[in-house]
Parts: C-alpha cells; sequence; structure tokens
C-alpha cells in the first residue's frame, strides 16, 4: 500500500465518518451522564441503561415494525431503570456506586433472560426494522464534509441537537441553575426554596432517557439487532467523557468525538490491514486514550461538589 | 406583611418541643419577637437555639407547639413557606455556592426570567444593586462567593434573605467567622435593618456581644427557656448564670505553681511552614513540671509550627527536643505519644477527631492497640465501651451515648472529647493550642480546669493560645512569639496586657535574628 495524497485523504474521511456514529451513543449517554452529575447522583449505571435501551427498541421494532416508536421506548426504558436508581439514592440515600453497579448487573441478567425468553435465542436476537438513514440536502453536497456526516442514521443528528439543548438548558435556564446548585451545595438551594429531591429525580431519569437512546442507536441505528453485553463497556466510557468535558454537555460531546475517533482509528487500522502494531494492541487504543485523557485532568478538574452524596437535612 | 406597629409581636412560638434520638432538643419553649427589635437568642452550645430557629424556618417538624406570626397562626413545612411568610435565616454554615456568582446566589429560587424559562442575568444583576443600595450593603454582584472574604459572603446571605422580602432576619452565630472589625461592621447593619423597622433574631452565646447589640435577651440552657430579659436591666454576669445555671467564673482559680524538674527543653529549633519558607527561627524554651508555660503572640508567627515539631508532625530542620532529657527530636507521633507527650490540637477536626467514628473510637485513637482495647489480632470492644463511658461520665460529655458519630456532637462536646482521651493517658507533658477555640463558656471553664488540674498533678503544660485573655488566666510563665522568634519570657506575675501587647507586635525584646 502507498500512503498518496489521494490515499491519505481517503484514509482520513474513512475514520471521520466511522467516528460520528461510534460517537453518536457515547455523546447522548454522557450529556445524560452530565445531567445527573451536575444534579449530585452519580450514575455509573448508565451502562445497565444502555444495554436495557438497546433490548427494548429492538423488542419493540420486532413487534411493531416500527423503530421510531422502539427509539423512543428505548429511552423510556432507561428512564424507567434510572427510576430505580434514583428511588435507591435519592429517596433510600443507598450508595450511588453501589445502586448503579447494581442496575448494571440486573440489566445483564435481565436481557439475557429475555433474550431467552423472548426470542428463544442466545447470544443475538434476529433482524428487526431500523431507523432508516437520514441525508442532510445541503450539507451531503458540499466535499469531504459531504462524505463525512452528509447521510448517516438519526440519532446522529439527534445527538447534536441534544447537546446544543442541553447547554442552553444547563447554563441559560433557570432549571439549570437550579441543577447545578442541587450538585454543588443542596443544602443552599433547600433553602433557597428549591426541590433538590425533585430536581435530582428529574436529571437521573433524563440521564436514564438519554442513556437508552443510546442503547437505541446501538440496536436500531447501526444495527439492527439486539446482541448479549452489547453496552460493551460505553457507558463507562460515557461517564470518562462526563469527567474529561469537565461536567459540560460540550465538552462531553468532545470527549466522546475523541474517544470515538480512537475507536474508530482502531477499525479503520483492522479495515485496512494495517498490521504493524498487533491487532490486540490496536483493539486496547481507544481504552488507552481514554485513561490518559482522564491521568492527564485528574486533579486538575473538579465535579461538582455534592455529587455522590445523598441530601440529608442537617441532624441536631 | 409590616403592617404590625413598632414593638407589637411580629413572631410567637409557643410550647415547641422538638425530640431527636436520645436528645431533647427543645422542651416547650416559648419565644416571642417584636417588630423592629433585636433580640438575642443565648445559650451554650447544644442548648438548642438553632433547633428552635430552624423549626421556624421549616427545616424541622416540631413534635409539638404552635407558630404564630403577624398574629395569624401558621404551620411552616418547608423553607419555601418561611420565605413567604417574611422569615429569612442566615445559617451559621453559610448556604451559598463557591461556583456561582454573587448574584446567581442572591437570585436562586426566585430567579428573573425572559419568557418564563430563561434566566434574566441582566435584571438579576440590577436587582441586586438596587437592594443592596437601599440597605447600604456594597457587594459586587459579578464576583465569585469563592473569591470574597467571609464577611463579604455574610453580607451576601442578609441581602439573600432581605431580597425575599425577609420582614423577620435570623441570625445564626454569626459573628464566629468574623474578625472584629467585621463584626462592628456587622453590627452597624443590624441597627441599620432595626431602622428600618425589620426584627432580628440573633443567635449567640457571646456575651459581650449580646450585651452590645440586643434589646431583649431570651436565654436557653438544656432544650429550655430559663429567663427572657430586657438588655439594658441586666449585666453580663448575670446572663452567664442563666446561660450555665450557675455562677460562672470568667477568672481561672488556680494556686501558685509548684515547679519541678524539667520536663520539655528545646534547643535552638529551627522549622520550615507549608511554603517550605523558614517559621521557627531558633527557639530555645524550658517548660517544667508542675507549671504552665503560655505562648503569646498573633496567628502566624510560627506558634503552629512549633507545636507541630513538638508533638512529631513537622521535622525540625536543626536544633534539639529533649523530654526528660531524652532526646526526642523528629520523633514520630506514635513514639511520642508512647513516650507521654499529648496534644489537644488546633484543628480539632483535621487532628484531633476522626469524625466519622463514633465517640468510643475516637476515645481511643491512640490507644486500640495495646491492651486491654486489643486482645491477640482483634478489637476488645467490650473494654473500649466500658473506658469510652468512664471518660463521658468524668469528663461530662453530651453525647447520646459512646456510638454516637463523633461529627455530630456539638464543638464543645467534642473539644471534651479529645480533652478526656488526651489528659488520661497519663502525660509528662501536656501541648494544648487553642484548647477553648469556638467553645462557650462551661466548655471554656471545663478545659481550662482540666489543664490546671494537670499542672497541679505536676504534669508540664505548653498552651498556644491566640486569646491573651487565655494566656493571661492560665499561664504561669508568658512566651511571646513574633516572626518564629521567642522574643521574651515574663513570669505571669509580672506581666501586663499592654507589655505582652507590645511584644507581640515585635516593638519589644530581642527583635529578629
Amino acid at each position: 500500500m502507498t500512503f498518496d495524497a489521494q490515499t491519505i485523504k481517503y484514509l482520513v474521511i474513512d475514520i471521520l465518518a466511522s467516528t460520528i456514529p461510534l460517537a453518536t451513543p457515547l455523546i447522548l449517554a454522557a450529556v445524560g451522564g452530565v445531567f445527573s452529575d451536575r444534579s449530585g447522583v452519580v450514575n455509573i449505571g448508565i451502562e445497565g441503561m444502555i444495554l436495557i435501551g438497546s433490548f427494548t427498541g429492538v423488542l419493540t421494532s420486532y413487534y411493531t415494525r416500527n423503530p421510531w416508536l422502539g427509539f423512543l421506548m428505548a429511552g423510556l426504558s432507561g428512564c424507567l431503570t434510572a427510576w430505580f436508581h434514583a428511588l435507591a439514592s435519592i429517596k433510600y440515600k443507598a450508595n450511588q456506586t453501589v445502586s448503579g453497579v447494581a442496575v448494571n448487573i440486573m440489566a445483564t441478567a435481565l436481557t439475557g433472560f429475555l433474550l431467552k425468553a423472548i426470542f428463544d435465542r442466545a447470544g443475538q436476537t434476529e433482524r428487526v426494522v431500523k431507523l432508516a438513514r437520514w441525508t442532510i440536502p445541503v450539507i451531503k453536497d458540499i466535499p469531504i464534509v459531504g462524505e463525512i456526516i452528509g447521510s448517516g442514521p438519526p440519532p446522529v443528528y439527534i445527538a447534536f441537537i441534544v447537546v446544543a439543548l442541553a447547554h442552553i438548558v444547563m447554563f441559560k435556564t433557570v432549571l439549570g441553575l437550579r441543577i447545578r446548585a442541587c450538585g454543588e451545595h443542596p443544602e443552599a438551594a433547600d433553602t433557597a426554596g428549591v426541590n433538590v429531591a425533585l430536581i435530582r429525580y428529574g436529571c437521573v431519569m433524563m440521564s436514564g432517557f438519554l442513556a437508552g437512546l443510546a442503547g437505541g442507536t446501538l440496536s436500531l441505528g447501526e444495527l439492527s439487532l439486539f446482541k448479549e453485553g452489547m453496552s460493551a463497556g460505553k457507558g463507562y466510557i460515557a461517564l470518562a467523557a462526563v469527567i474529561f468535558g469537565r461536567w459540560t454537555p460540550v465538552g462531553a460531546m468532545w470527549a466522546s468525538l475523541l474517544f470515538a475517533l480512537a475507536d474508530a482509528i482502531q477499525l479503520i487500522a483492522q479495515n485496512w490491514g494495517f498490521t504493524l502494531i498487533p491487532q490486540e494492541f490496536m483493539l486496547m487504543f481507544p481504552y488507552v486514550v481514554t485513561m490518559a485523557a482522564l491521568a492527564g485532568i485528574i486533579g486538575r478538574s473538579t465535579g461538582p461538589a455534592a455529587s455522590g452524596k445523598p441530601y440529608v437535612r442537617r441532624g441536631v | 406583611m409590616g403592617e404590625t406597629a413598632l414593638g407589637a409581636p411580629v413572631l410567637e412560638m409557643k410550647g415547641i418541643t422538638k425530640r431527636f434520638p436520645g436528645v431533647l432538643a427543645n422542651d416547650g419553649v416559648d419565644f416571642t419577637l417584636l417588630k423592629g427589635e433585636i433580640h438575642a437568642l443565648l445559650g451554650e452550645n447544644g442548648a438548642g437555639k438553632s433547633t428552635l430557629m430552624k423549626i421556624l424556618y421549616g427545616l424541622y417538624m416540631a413534635d409539638a407547639g404552635s407558630i404564630r406570626v403577624e398574629g395569624k397562626d401558621v404551620e411552616i413545612r418547608e423553607p419555601n413557606d418561611a420565605l413567604r411568610l417574611g422569615i429569612g435565616m442566615v445559617h451559621q454554615h453559610f448556604m451559598l455556592i463557591p461556583q456561582f456568582t454573587v448574584a446567581e446566589n442572591l437570585v436562586l429560587g426566585a430567579e428573573p426570567t425572559t419568557g418564563g424559562v430563561f434566566l434574566d442575568m441582566k435584571a438579576a444583576i440590577k436587582k441586586v444593586k438596587q437592594v443592596s443600595e437601599h440597605y447600604g450593603l456594597a457587594i459586587d454582584p459579578t464576583a465569585r462567593i469563592m473569591d470574597i472574604s467571609v464577611g463579604m459572603q455574610q453580607r451576601v446571605e442578609i441581602l439573600k434573605a432581605l431580597l425575599r422580602g425577609a420582614e423577620i432576619l435570623v441570625l445564626d452565630e454569626p459573628t464566629a467567622v468574623l474578625t472584629p472589625q467585621e463584626v462592628a461592621e456587622l453590627f452597624t447593619i443590624m441597627r441599620n435593618l432595626r431602622e428600618r423597622g425589620k426584627s432580628i433574631v440573633f443567635i449567640s452565646h457571646k456575651l459581650k456581644e449580646v450585651t452590645e447589640i440586643s434589646d431583649r435577651v431570651t436565654v436557653v440552657r438544656r432544650g429550655r427557656v430559663v429567663g427572657s430579659v430586657q438588655t439594658s436591666t441586666t449585666t453580663v454576669d448575670a446572663l452567664a448564670g442563666l446561660m450555665v445555671g450557675r455562677a460562672v467564673e470568667l477568672v481561672v482559680e488556680k494556686g501558685p505553681s509548684n515547679p519541678g524538674d524539667d520536663v520539655l527543653v528545646l534547643q535552638d529549633v529551627y522549622a520550615l511552614d507549608q511554603r517550605r519558607l523558614p517559621a521557627v527561627k531558633g527557639v530555645s524554651l524550658t517548660v517544667r513540671g508542675g507549671e504552665i508555660l503560655g505562648i503569646a503572640g498573633v496567628d502566624g508567627n510560627g506558634q503552629n509550627e512549633l507545636v507541630e515539631v513538638i508533638t512529631g508532625m513537622r521535622r525540625a530542620t536543626s536544633g534539639k527536643v529533649l523530654l526528660k532529657g531524652t532526646d526526642i527530636t523528629n520523633w514520630d507521633p506514635r513514639r511520642l505519644s508512647g513516650k507521654g507527650v499529648v496534644h489537644i490540637p488546633a484543628d480539632r477536626h483535621r487532628h484531633g477527631l476522626v469524625l466519622d467514628f463514633t465517640v468510643a473510637e475516637n476515645m481511643v485513637l491512640q490507644t486500640y492497640y495495646k491492651p486491654p482495647f486489643t486482645r491477640g489480632t482483634s478489637l476488645n470492644w467490650d473494654a473500649i465501651r466500658h473506658e469510652a463511658r468512664r471518660m463521658i461520665e468524668e469528663y461530662d460529655v453530651r453525647t447520646p451515648s459512646e456510638d454516637t458519630r463523633a461529627g455530630s456532637l456539638s464543638g464543645g462536646n467534642q473539644q471534651k472529647v479529645i480533652v478526656a482521651r488526651e489528659l488520661s493517658r497519663s502525660p509528662e507533658l501536656v501541648v494544648a493550642a487553642q484548647p477553648t477555640r469556638g467553645l462557650d463558656v462551661g466548655a471554656i471553664e471545663f478545659v481550662h480546669s482540666r489543664l490546671v488540674k494537670a499542672r497541679d498533678e505536676g504534669k508540664a503544660v505548653l498552651l498556644v493560645s491566640l486569646e491573651l485573655d487565655e494566656i493571661m488566666a492560665l499561664a504561669d510563665r508568658i512566651a511571646v512569639m513574633y516572626e518564629g522568634v521567642i522574643v521574651g519570657i515574663i513570669d505571669r506575675d509580672e506581666a501586663t496586657e499592654e507589655q505582652l501587647g507590645l511584644m507581640m507586635a515585635g516593638a519589644a525584646g530581642r527583635g529578629g535574628r
């Protein structure tokens, strides 16, 4: 293989065009994570919510042949799962890490069980109707840019809209101010008349909804079926993106894109038969990038002060 | 709101009772606040003042009792109810979000909007400016809370209440965190507000401040009201008596000292501070058994570093520390502790207690590994609890039980836990740094008497305090520290406040070296 200008151009376009869809579930889940964390609840359960979402999406599309309804149900199922986490961590003041891990274990077990019970298959479901690709009129005709984002699964575009909306909600609205207050100093918010529990419930369930959509993106946007364990750590990488993105929607988006870029490089290297580095090491690449990114900012980036701590009105 | 005539009751709390597990925090408390008065709510730490006000503010629900605001029966279930009724509260721990700006903090919960959804920052800043000018409380609305002084933060808290139309303002221990200058400013602000018809509840345990600022005083002890009087008709001594239930001795009673052998000897000790700059610059002194040596000085003149060197928490860069003739320079804290050096640290939350441990666990922090607290490889909880109960009894620690979390005790009782633990370890040398900081009269008296008792038992006591009154009351000899150097050591009987003051300011003595 020779690396002339043309080859490099195709290579770059190929990598970037793969990056965007790979980043989409991360962006959705990470923006959700931003909401949850900013309100003061750590949501490790995102991983499980993605898994539940991807299964529910396929299940719905299987019975209704309506992938859009499936995508919506993916979000709602994530939201419902998040409600359990919210109940445990807000009402019952449980340890949020433990509760989140419980959600993840439950999600793995539940989807595995239902896969067997409903589809009577192991490993993966049969194919269902997936979301039809969107082609964006004007953009698709722009050279290079058109090849990268001119067309793609609908969740790609939805994710970027979600980022914009989340940014506005978080930093321009009254609701955003209150969410941030709950995550930084819930007692201050409480004494100012903000309903801390309500805000936290809302944010955790919002994060579940977005994680569910991330799951739907995997199973109905990219593929057209559910595979056991198909979330494959994306929830955890999304949490890393929350931190690396300094708890802002836009930052989380860029972090997701960076991690997805690493993934894309690894994939493309395989596709193009790049063998200089053994494939096993290339597979590690996205995770190494994630770790390096986090290691680089640890200590310099501080999250919401009250995140992870249940809020209890002070005693005696 | 605000129609009530000056001098008429704006707030009546009747028969308020509140029980927490193991503690009756309020026991049938009656409290009446008149329009346009500054009413002090006086009591020791843990007497139930804050609980009463938290009930008023809807943070707690009372188990019994009624509240009337402006003559109407009301029910206050949450802070929002209180705010609606014109009740504002400035908490002891500020309810401010450090990362937010002054204006963001002020409007939180009642934000001006455009279209009902979007935060209107311009309107918020304008509103803050208006109110701050109206009440003469200058503040920069765009500054972040984390960047402004504690006094300014308090001002923000007061503005927050006023901005919400508070007619009744509750200030919970507002002076605890302020410098004397800031206290004076606060009092000016309070008088201003009174002139504008606001009614103020001033929660405090500081007698001097209460008599200076208040019109009336209600005294609370152990959850009950023990008296309600016009400030002008009472005295500090009478109030102190009401507060602790017996006449307090503001002077420490102690006989002449009976010094024995040298216990602690420092020889030309040098040490660096956190920034690795010289902090202790050649200190030599001796503390004998049976005497209290007080180190006076303005904060930041090397006293903390010196204490840390003696207690093994900081390395001496040169010089020697001797304990009864043994060289203990740069020993680690456990070895020192085994040798009979006990330490009542200045920062009890960082160095004195593990707040999340129970009282019993805290009481054996240095001795848990020895019998009888350890049997073989496991802890002997019966022995630990038994010893803890004994200390709780002997040192009068007010705690529901030995299994209570240390962090949930009041400051005075936390300090008693430390004093109990340290002094019951049969010490040779007691190093007490700021042992009464933030404590109320009863607890101060208690700590002082224990230190004197240790002295009378022949122990050497090194007392470091920023309060000259405390040094004068307790010490037998006084060393003054200035810029890392002992500028002079004088006998208590020969010392005057003026002379010590001059030495502390570096104007007398040997000067730097």
